[in-house]
């Protein structure tokens, strides 16, 4: 019984989750759709400079979590949103905020790649562009060539950068919309679904690129795949009707949830 | 294992892999049993079915090396799932590694010989065998019964199986000491003393590895060591 207790205690004390740097706090979050409540008293950190994976069956709250980390649900007529959300500790539902400017510090990937109707060049141009980030001409050509370069696209657009972004295959034009949301110096990267409409090379290829991402913004992102949650994030958040069940590092999420739901979840038990 | 995977194959598949341990375990507590009976009996037909048993022990490992490694690229398992795989090909080694050791003292039975000498030099690791079954067994019974906490007692009574062999080694050596002519049988002897020892030690690894399956926690990993023999008993 002693033995026992001592080994309790030494799991105790490895078990200690480390200390989130949190670039994002949500506190308390709970999100309606009309009448129908979408997330619960939701509680989590968003460690600053880590990846953080949203996983969830269908409909279980992830993408609307998500979509209130840069208020995209204030698009949805019937969404409301009651709780507290920070950046850097600002509430960011303050009604002094600038919404334009909080979506330039916290970007967004969609699940369909969705360029402009413009040329490469201009698709990336065009953030820079309308927030005045760039004096010049030139300025702007080095932004789009050093985004491009970042989501790791440039080398193969370089000689066609005044092509239209639509001619690009879904995996490029993925990534010109990553290179797009850099090109604002976001602080904060969201990502929805970003491989599910691509094939497993061109998902590889944005796996490899969250990967570098990772060392200058803070990135989250929702996935189906359990296997892309486990091979690009540190941190792992598992949503299941609406309430955030289990939130941890990424490998104890998946070697050993502490959860009963998560455990079925992630072995594949219900869907 | 609770609750059905969505896809029922998967379910069947890990059921297959945790039949094949247990029936290794089964097996590899037989191959010890009759290779110490063999040893103290000098039942050298006994001796030789072990020997042909250590085939059939390998030849499930492998099977069971193909099942897992086939499931993993098949399945990409998860949490309990993952942790009963990888758990399998650990505890599949330890037993595969256990025949090896049973087979080990069936080949030495012709060596040590008969005689009442003989006998009565064997019958001083009998003790140290009992014990080592018991743990094997235990080990075996509580991984199929799923019972983690009986594990972490029964990796903690490995002590005694290193006090017993400590033991056999200091008397084996009086022996030795007293009359040169039972150096050689007393030399086989100690080396399935040592043999007895070793499964003891795999056993406790498949103690630590069935934790692991069952509760997705490794043990501490201070255990007591009270083995003298390669310390204070060489010297002596």
């Amino acid at each position: 019984m002693n033995q026992m207790t001592e080994i309790a205690l030494e799991h105790a004390i490895t078990n200690v989750a480390p200390q989130v740097n949190a670039k994002m706090r949500g506190r308390d979050v709970n999100v309606f759709y009309g009448a129908k409540q979408a997330l619960f008293d939701v509680n989590l950190d968003i460690g600053e400079r880590q990846v953080t994976s949203l996983i969830g069956p269908s409909g279980c709250g992830k993408s609307t979590f998500l979509r209130c980390l840069n208020r995209m649900n204030d698009t949805i007529d019937i969404a409301r949103m009651v709780g507290d959300i920070t950046l850097d500790g600002q509430d960011i539902y303050d009604p002094k905020i600038d919404v334009v400017e909080l979506r330039a510090r916290v970007g967004m990937v969609f699940q369909k790649p969705n360029p402009f109707p413009k040329s490469i060049f201009e698709n990336v141009a065009y953030g820079p562009k309308i927030h005045g980030l760039a004096s010049n001409k030139t300025d702007l050509e080095e932004i789009v060539v050093t985004s491009l370069k970042k989501a790791s696209l440039f080398d193969e657009v370089k000689d066609r950068l005044h092509e239209p972004g639509t001619g690009l295959s879904g995996g490029q034009q993925q990534r010109l919309c990553i290179a797009r949301a850099i090109a604002v110096s976001p602080e904060v990267i969201l990502m929805d679904e970003p491989c599910s409409a691509l094939d497993p090379i061109a998902t590889a290829k944005i796996e490899e690129l969250i990967d570098e991402l990772r060392a200058n913004f803070t990135i989250v992102i929702v996935t189906h795949s359990m296997q892309q949650a486990a091979r690009v994030s540190q941190r792992t958040a598992f949503f299941h009707l609406g309430i955030l069940v289990e939130e941890g590092a990424t490998e104890q999420i998946f070697t050993a949830p502490s959860d009963k739901r998560t455990q079925d979840y992630v072995t594949g038990r219900f869907g | 294992m609770a609750g059905q995977h969505i896809v029922a194959s998967f379910d069947e598949e890990l059921g297959q892999i945790d039949r094949l341990i247990r029936d290794m375990g089964d097996l590899a507590q037989a191959m010890v049993t009759a290779a110490t009976q063999s040893l103290l009996d000098n039942d050298v037909p006994l001796a030789q079915r072990v020997i042909s048993d250590d085939v059939v022990m390998d030849a499930r490992q492998r099977e069971l090396d193909e099942r897992a490694i086939a499931l993993i690229a098949k399945r990409q398992p998860m949490a309990q799932d993952l942790r009963a795989v990888v758990g399998a090909i650990r505890m599949a080694s330890d037993l595969e590694r256990i025949g090896d050791l049973a087979k080990n003292i069936s080949k030495r039975v012709s060596a040590v010989g008969q005689g009442a000498m003989q006998r009565k030099l064997s019958h001083s690791i009998d003790g140290m065998a009992q014990l080592v079954r018991a743990q094997l067994a235990g080990v075996i019974d509580n991984y199929v019964g799923r019972n983690p906490q009986a594990l972490v007692t029964l990796r903690a009574d490995d002590e005694n199986i290193d006090v017993q062999y400590t033991a056999v080694f200091r008397e084996l050596l009086t022996y030795m000491m007293e009359d040169p002519r039972n150096i050689t049988a007393c030399t086989h002897l100690l080396f399935c003393a040592k043999n007895l020892e070793r499964i003891g030690d795999h056993a406790t690894n498949i103690a630590e590895n069935a934790y692991y399956v069952m509760v997705g926690q490794q043990l501490p990993l201070h255990r007591p060591k009270l083995d003298e023999t390669s310390i204070s008993g060489a010297s002596a």
